[in-house]
């Protein structure tokens, strides 16, 4: 169980993220929705403890993270933020077995080499694991990146737009993988997400936020309606019931 | 950076004999052994470098002024000339052995160093030398030499180092500073960085008349290593075998602060390590040696496109292939010439720009 407490983050005079309380309960998916600039990923990385707050706190499993010791964390929530320039030239695999690092703290055992292996199958990074990373096409790095902390292999798994460089056929197979991941592996994976329809039709929960605030939080169907849409976006979107779905409909 | 290099040829180095040639920096292969077939074969590639790095330490060893060399060695002996056998050692002893040693301790630390700061900063085009790390540890050494110039070398080399340090953690705060992370922007901003500390230190130099002693620090020049005058510079060996432990973490650093962070690394102390490694080396390099600039830049670079950047297994190529280099550098300086010698600081700075220009036009078709 991920606490919110009266989370804020300003910049200046602006505020990004606004006094946000929530729950995010244990097991499943939640996605975080809304317009760009509306603080998802700020919200992300307070809760990762990546960004400090001005105000509120963040606990998961009771555990302040602020004042837990990093590494400690680091085996019960992991994230991984949007933009993932790699300046350094590691191969796939490297770079997976590094999602080991809190476990291990570099000395790999047979297990780690087992749980390095088992991302890397997930992800079909087998045949690519000795490429290095920087040769990759965008997707595949994606991927790569998600195997990492796969292979991290911690209760919370944060992360920002998973789907950015991801084609259909990928994005859909990236979230059946973290729906595996949820519901086999009892995970709690949250996402920051821009398409409302892979939200609607993969996560438990829906986290809607506006101008820094958190608007709405409820399940797909208490999220993916117009109204509800139409408060969080500004703009007027269809919702159809399509094979037992909620579909926005938003291109025209 | 580096003064166009008014050399007042030097005198070589006198010495001759072979005994087995300490080759201090080289690690042994099985150092950089990773699991899987792959780490044998990086093993066996690695240990045939250190051979080489090893012969070239040798040929190092034998290459002076005097005819000291295996041959006149075995000759005196088998001739009983025992005054010219022992005069022989004594000159290995003296200076030929402490030359090479120096020159693969510095070859080997200087390269780690710049590899660890090209990590801190994500960047490949910065070293030691052009981010003011260098140019902070020769104004520390100047203000000693104006404030107390009788003290001994260890509190020279402490001054060095704490200027060295506030110098790079300087230009660390500027690059905060900086909105635009762009590639060329951060050595330039280095570069400026070192331009101003110089141009401060070459002021005051010249005020009191200390020019020709800062020549001899911006210059790195191998010529005065004789024994009881470098071994100061082992304790490189010792910061460069901390660089290997923490490899992780500073490949990990390399990544970025919030990867850094989400793996439960405390950035800000990798950041805080990494620095005073690298101020410590450069700081001690300058002390005994001078400045040998590019070194840290073209060795990482030319081992990253070879086989990557993962640290655990980069740090022992980087540091053979930075002795090596010095090596033959320092070989070709004494050669050049003879029997004068031109300061290794030049002959490496020839080389390397000459290497990196080849990388960099060659790193475009990536």
């Amino acid at each position: 169980m991920i606490e919110l407490t009266g989370l804020t983050k300003r910049y200046g005079s602006r505020t990004v993220v606004d006094r946000v309380s929530g729950t995010i309960e244990a097991g499943g998916i939640i996605s975080i929705i809304g317009a760009n600039g509306a603080g998802k990923s700020t919200l992300l990385s307070m809760a990762a403890r990546l960004l400090p707050m001005d105000e509120g706190t963040v606990f998961v499993d009771e555990l302040d993270v602020l004042s837990t010791p990093s590494d400690q964390l680091a085996r019960k929530l992991s994230i991984l933020r949007q933009e993932n320039t790699l300046s350094v030239r590691l191969s796939v695999r490297d770079l997976v077995a590094f999602g080991r690092h809190p476990h291990n703290r570099g000395r790999h055992t047979a297990e780690d080499r087992e749980h390095v292996d088992r991302a890397l199958r997930y992800l079909q990074l087998d045949e690519l694991a000795d490429r290095y990373v920087d040769e990759l096409s965008g997707g595949q790095r994606q991927r790569a990146f998600i195997a990492m902390v796969i292979a991290q292999d911690t209760d919370y798994v944060l992360l920002d737009e998973p789907l950015n460089n991801l084609d259909m056929k990928h994005a859909v197979e990236m979230m059946q993988l973290l729906r595996r991941m949820a519901h086999d592996f009892g995970k709690t994976v949250v996402l920051v997400i821009h398409d409302i329809n892979f939200a609607s039709c993969y996560s438990d929960r829906i986290m809607a936020m506006k101008d820094g605030a958190l608007v709405h939080h409820g399940t797909p169907e208490q999220i993916m309606r117009p109204e509800v849409l139409r408060d969080v976006y500004g703009i007027d979107i269809r919702v159809e019931q399509i094979d037992g779905h909620r579909i926005g409909i938003y291109f025209a | 950076m580096n003064p166009a290099a008014t050399t007042a040829p030097a005198p070589a180095t006198p010495g001759t004999v072979p005994a087995g040639p300490p080759s201090p920096g080289a690690p042994s292969g099985s150092a950089a052994a990773v699991p899987g077939a792959s780490g044998r074969r990086n093993a066996r590639r690695l240990a045939a470098a250190s051979a080489v790095v090893l012969l070239l330490a040798v040929v190092s060893t034998f290459v002076g002024v005097l005819d000291v060399t295996p041959w006149s060695l075995w000759h005196q002996l088998v001739s009983g000339d025992a005054d010219g056998f022992w005069a022989s050692t004594e000159i290995l002893a003296v200076s030929r052995l402490p030359r090479t040693a120096s020159v693969v301790l510095a070859g080997t630390a200087l390269a780690v160093a710049g590899l660890i700061m090209q990590l801190m900063v994500r960047n490949k085009f910065v070293e030691p030398s052009t981010v003011g790390t260098v140019e902070s540890a020769s104004a520390g050494l100047l203000v000693v030499s104006i404030f107390l110039p009788a003290a001994p070398l260890m509190a020279k080399m402490g001054f060095a180092a704490v200027f060295a340090v506030a110098g790079t953690a300087l230009f660390l705060l500027v690059l905060q500073r900086v909105p635009l992370r762009n590639t060329l922007l951060v050595p330039l901003v280095g570069i400026m960085l070192g331009n101003v500390i110089a141009s401060l230190t070459t002021f005051f130099a010249y005020r009191f008349d200390l020019l020709q002693t800062l020549n001899s620090w911006m210059i790195g020049d191998f010529s005065g290593v004789i024994r009881g005058r470098y071994e100061l510079l082992w304790l490189v060996l010792a910061l460069t075998v901390v660089g290997y432990v923490a490899a992780d973490r500073f490949t990990v650093a390399g990544m970025g602060q919030e990867f850094t962070t989400n793996l439960g690394i405390d950035y800000r102390r990798v950041m805080a390590l990494g620095l005073t490694l690298v101020a410590l080396i450069s700081a001690v390099v300058v002390v005994t040696i001078g400045s040998i600039p590019f070194l840290g830049l073209v060795v990482p670079n030319l081992v990253s496109m070879l086989i990557g950047d993962n640290v655990r297994r980069t740090v022992p190529w980087v540091a053979v292939f930075g002795a090596g280099f010095v090596l033959v550098c320092d070989i070709v300086a004494r050669v050049i010439r003879y029997p004068y010698e031109i300061p290794v600081g030049t002959i490496v700075a020839v080389v390397g720009a000459a290497l990196f220009l080849t990388m960099l036009l060659r790193g475009r078709r990536r």
